[in-house]
């Protein structure tokens, strides 16, 4: 029954190297694809910008205000696109943003000055993704659930804490900050937090074990699980670092306005995974993309600038987000399907 | 041959994805009522050919005539309104839905065009299943629930709710036990007797001398033979034209006493879970195979993923090299030095939005990474040795591998492990799916591993493959060991008999 075999090699064995490169073009040719498309859109916008509004929109200082706006919901966007990519998602985000915001900027902290208020902030962020994570990983919560009960009572918390009205901040290291020429290595500070935020977030997803583990969860969690990965520490850390995305973002919103109100990043979630999704995030996880989202976000800023440099409301605002949402959508299926 | 035309008559088909041609100007023809064997090692085009046929690809170049008319497929719907069926490789039902809704999906009897008259439905699944012998199947049962080969049986319920003319199966028999698959053959038997043709795809070529009428060989996306009589044409031959070299479908020699005075490297001792397997012991030596041979649903996949910790053990241990395994913890099982190779690979294996390297280098990132940052060169360099230590194909890791055929992602899967270094394997259908030529590259190198120190236990539906590669067996039925014996004093009749009498009449 048992005879000796030698392992037959043979034409498995032969380097195609004609393969190599066709396949490893075709998946750079897709990234670009992907990115150049946003990047037309954004080009497009920012013509458009030009043409009606060639005198404000150009401006550096409108363009200034432009990239400082997108800091703030960037660096949540950031976060989100991990959770998201691990087939999560993260409803709480803006609550989170204003619960933190308040909390950092109430009269008793801030009598601890400029690291009161930016360790409360960060505190807060990560104490909620904490609650967020645990009830997540460890509560088998489904995560829609879990994040939308921490969007109910974050907010129900901020309001409680300011009884509603808004909390100026008298420190003068972060209304320094705030100033419009203000200035850190040649940016504006909140810029730059968004710049420092965004290649962490790069090199975190797509040069580390954490990265890969986030997008093995979302490619498929039981294989994870079967290939030894702690898949549950993995979501636990995942909304934490969406938790501590929230904290850094309240404390640039908190610059940004020199006050804190409950009434803060509202509806951030949803520009949040809007910006993920069109920038080629898949909602059902396993694939995010950091560029991507970041695309997303200065597309979403500008038309909010251009919008309102043209005086037009913002409900019209928002049905054309939304068409973009779809169109953005709709161009990625296609560009799919075709490689 | 016939006067009249083929049913089906498919030639210079041609179908390229990025970066591979997987079809390089095939011909198929098919009579009605023959069983035509489709051959061809992993990654050959197989699949690829039918999903042309199937409406699913659409070909590149090439033409179909069906019943002598050319036709264009271009969908799913347009060939089943042709009356072409498909029964995919990957089974694709909808978990959540009942067998009656998945049989009848996309086409459901309707009142008034609209309201699906849910009892109809139910009547003609029943009667449906009860023609492919499986009676027992309740229709309003979610597929989620029923085992691999139920699942099947409703895949084949679903082909036969359109009104066939050719039923094409890929691979339907890899997932089902000899009682099952002399039901499949009986099915196919009636069918033909009807008229209907089949196109049948399967590994296994002993099946094919079984039902086969004729044979089409497939080799790098070419048809290398054409409607070769399958009962005469020798095998040597057949093996030959797939491979394009002689290939012995042999084991590898086995060594005298493994792992003979050493301390086992796996010992599982009383491990039990309530309603799947009763308490059992095992153990296995470094450089020893052990098999676990049964019928599908005997416990022996779940009895693999207890061992992994997949599975909390309602009782008992495992301890691996002299210490107790943390029970139901995959992490203690993997860090202990366990690899599993699942028997659902597309399920509880792979990522299939990404590249075969991440793949692979899954289970030992940290080997690559300095503080969590990966090398990814290395880690490109680990993959490629592992991939090619089992001749995978594409021999190129950047590619993704929902591209790869089959047999080779399981290839995949063992790469793995290859690279982790693991000193207990645990391989759940290795074989599955994976072509003769590559199946004895496979149990070389499991063997290799075994030499080199590692204690496999393998788990396998073919009882000829654990025979010829483990050292010893055990038979299992009904979630029993009911005997232990090393595989020389075993031969397949003995095997059977047991798994399926469980009493050891001799
Ligand atoms: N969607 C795809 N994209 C890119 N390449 C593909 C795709 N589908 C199949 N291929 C490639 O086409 C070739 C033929 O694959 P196919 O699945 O038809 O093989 P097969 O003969 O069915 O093999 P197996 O016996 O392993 O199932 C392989 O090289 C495979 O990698
Ligand atoms: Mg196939």
């Amino acid at each position: 029954m048992t005879q000796p075999v030698s392992p037959p090699r043979g034409s498995a064995d032969k380097v195609r190297p004609a393969a190599e490169a066709p396949a490893w073009r075709g998946l750079m040719a897709r990234a670009d694809v992907r990115t150049l498309s946003l990047l037309g859109v954004l080009a497009a916008l920012i013509v458009i910008g030009g043409i009606t509004k060639p005198d404000e929109f150009l401006d550096t200082r409108n363009l200034q205000l432009v990239l400082t706006q997108a800091s703030v919901i960037g660096v949540v966007t950031v976060g989100m696109t991990f959770v998201i990519t691990s087939g999560g998602i993260d409803l709480s985000v803006g609550a989170i943003v204003a619960l933190a915001s308040v909390w950092a900027t109430t009269v008793a902290t801030q009598e601890y000055g400029f690291g009161g208020i930016l360790f409360t902030s960060v505190l807060v962020g990560l104490g909620c993704g904490l609650v967020n994570g645990l009830l997540i990983a460890y509560g088998g919560m489904v995560p829609f659930i879990a994040t939308l009960a921490m969007l109910a009572s974050a907010r129900g918390l901020a309001l409680q804490i300011t009884d509603g009205r808004t909390q100026i901040v008298t420190v003068d290291g972060v209304l320094d900050l705030g100033e419009r020429d203000a200035y850190v290595l040649g940016v504006p500070p909140l810029v730059l937090v968004f710049a420092v935020v965004t290649i962490i977030g790069w090199l975190l997803l797509n040069r580390t074990t954490f990265g890969r583990r986030t997008v093995a969860v979302g490619g498929n969690a039981e294989a994870a699980r079967l290939a030894g990965i702690d898949v549950r520490r993995q979501r636990l850390y995942l909304y934490l670092l969406s938790g501590l995305c929230c904290g850094i973002a309240a404390f640039l919103l908190i610059i940004l306005s020199g006050s804190g109100q409950n009434t803060n990043g509202n509806l951030y979630e949803l520009d949040a995974i809007a910006a993920a999704i069109i920038g080629g995030t898949l909602l059902s996880g396993g694939r995010g993309t950091i560029v991507g989202s970041v695309l997303g976000v200065l597309i979403f800023t500008t038309i909010t600038n251009i919008f309102a440099l043209n005086n037009l409301q913002s409900d019209v605002q928002q049905i054309a987000k939304g068409a973009i949402i779809v169109a953005a959508v709709l161009v990625q299926r296609r560009t799919a399907s075709t490689t | 041959m016939a006067p009249e035309p083929p049913l089906l008559s498919m030639s210079g088909i041609t179908k390229s994805f990025p970066g591979v041609r997987a079809l390089d100007g095939v011909d198929l023809d098919v009579q009605a009522g023959e069983v035509h064997c489709l051959l061809g090692q992993n990654g050959a085009g197989k699949s690829t050919l039918i999903k042309v046929l199937a409406g699913a690809h659409q070909p590149d170049t090439g033409t179909i005539h069906w019943r002598g008319e050319p036709v264009t497929l271009r969908s799913p719907i347009a060939a089943m309104r042709l009356g072409i069926a498909t029964i995919y490789q990957e089974l694709d039902l909808v978990e959540h839905l009942s067998v009656a809704e998945n049989v009848h999906l996309g086409h459901e009897p309707t009142a008034a065009g609209f309201v699906v008259r849910r009892r109809t439905a139910k009547e003609s699944t029943a009667h449906l299943l009860k023609r492919l012998g499986h009676p027992e199947i309740d229709p309003g049962r979610l597929v989620g629930e029923l085992s691999a080969a139920q699942q099947q049986i409703v895949s084949m319920a679903r082909a036969l709710s359109h009104d066939v003319r050719l039923i094409v199966m890929d691979e339907p028999s890899a997932a089902l036990d000899p009682d099952e698959v002399d039901n499949l053959f009986r099915i196919v038997g009636d069918l033909t007797a009807d008229g209907v043709a089949v196109v049948y795809i399967s590994h296994r070529l002993e099946e094919i001398r079984r039902i086969g009428d004729r044979v089409t060989v497939l080799k790098d996306g070419r048809a290398v033979a054409g409607g070769l009589p399958a009962k005469s044409t020798p095998t040597r031959d057949v093996v030959a034209l797939m491979t394009g070299r002689n290939v012995e479908y042999v084991f590898p020699e086995r060594p005298a006493a493994p792992g003979q005075g050493e301390q086992p490297l796996l010992h599982v001792r009383g491990l039990a879970r309530d309603g799947e397997f009763e308490p059992f012991d095992l153990t296995v030596r470094p450089g020893e195979i052990v098999g676990l041979a049964g019928l599908v649903g005997s416990g022996r996949s779940e009895i693999l993923e207890t061992i992994y910790g997949a599975r909390k053990p309602s009782a008992g241990q495992v301890v691996v090299a002299g210490r107790p395994l943390k029970p139901g913890s995959v992490r203690a099982a993997v860090r202990a030095g366990l690899g599993l190779a699942p028997e659902e690979r597309k399920a509880q294996a792979l990522l299939m939005l990404e590249s075969v390297t991440r793949n692979v280098s899954i289970s030992s990132m940290s080997r690559f990474a300095k503080a969590g940052w990966i090398d990814r060169g290395a880690e490109l360099g680990a993959a490629r040795a592992a991939t090619r230590e089992l001749s995978l194909r594409p021999d190129n890791p950047s590619v993704p591998i929902r591209t790869l055929s089959g047999g080779n992602q399981q290839k995949a899967v063992l790469a793995r492990w290859l690279l982790r270094g693991c000193r207990v394997l645990l391989l759940d259908e290795p074989t599955r799916g994976v072509d003769v030529g590559a199946r004895a590259e496979l149990y070389a190198v499991v063997r290799r591993l075994a030499d080199e120190g590692l204690a496999v236990l393998l788990v396998s539906s073919e009882v000829p493959e654990v025979l010829g590669l483990a050292d010893r067996v055990l038979v299992l039925r009904e979630g029993r060991v009911v005997h232990t014996a090393p595989a020389q004093e075993l031969d397949e009749h003995r095997v059977l008999d047991l798994v399926m009498e469980g009493s050891p009449a001799s």
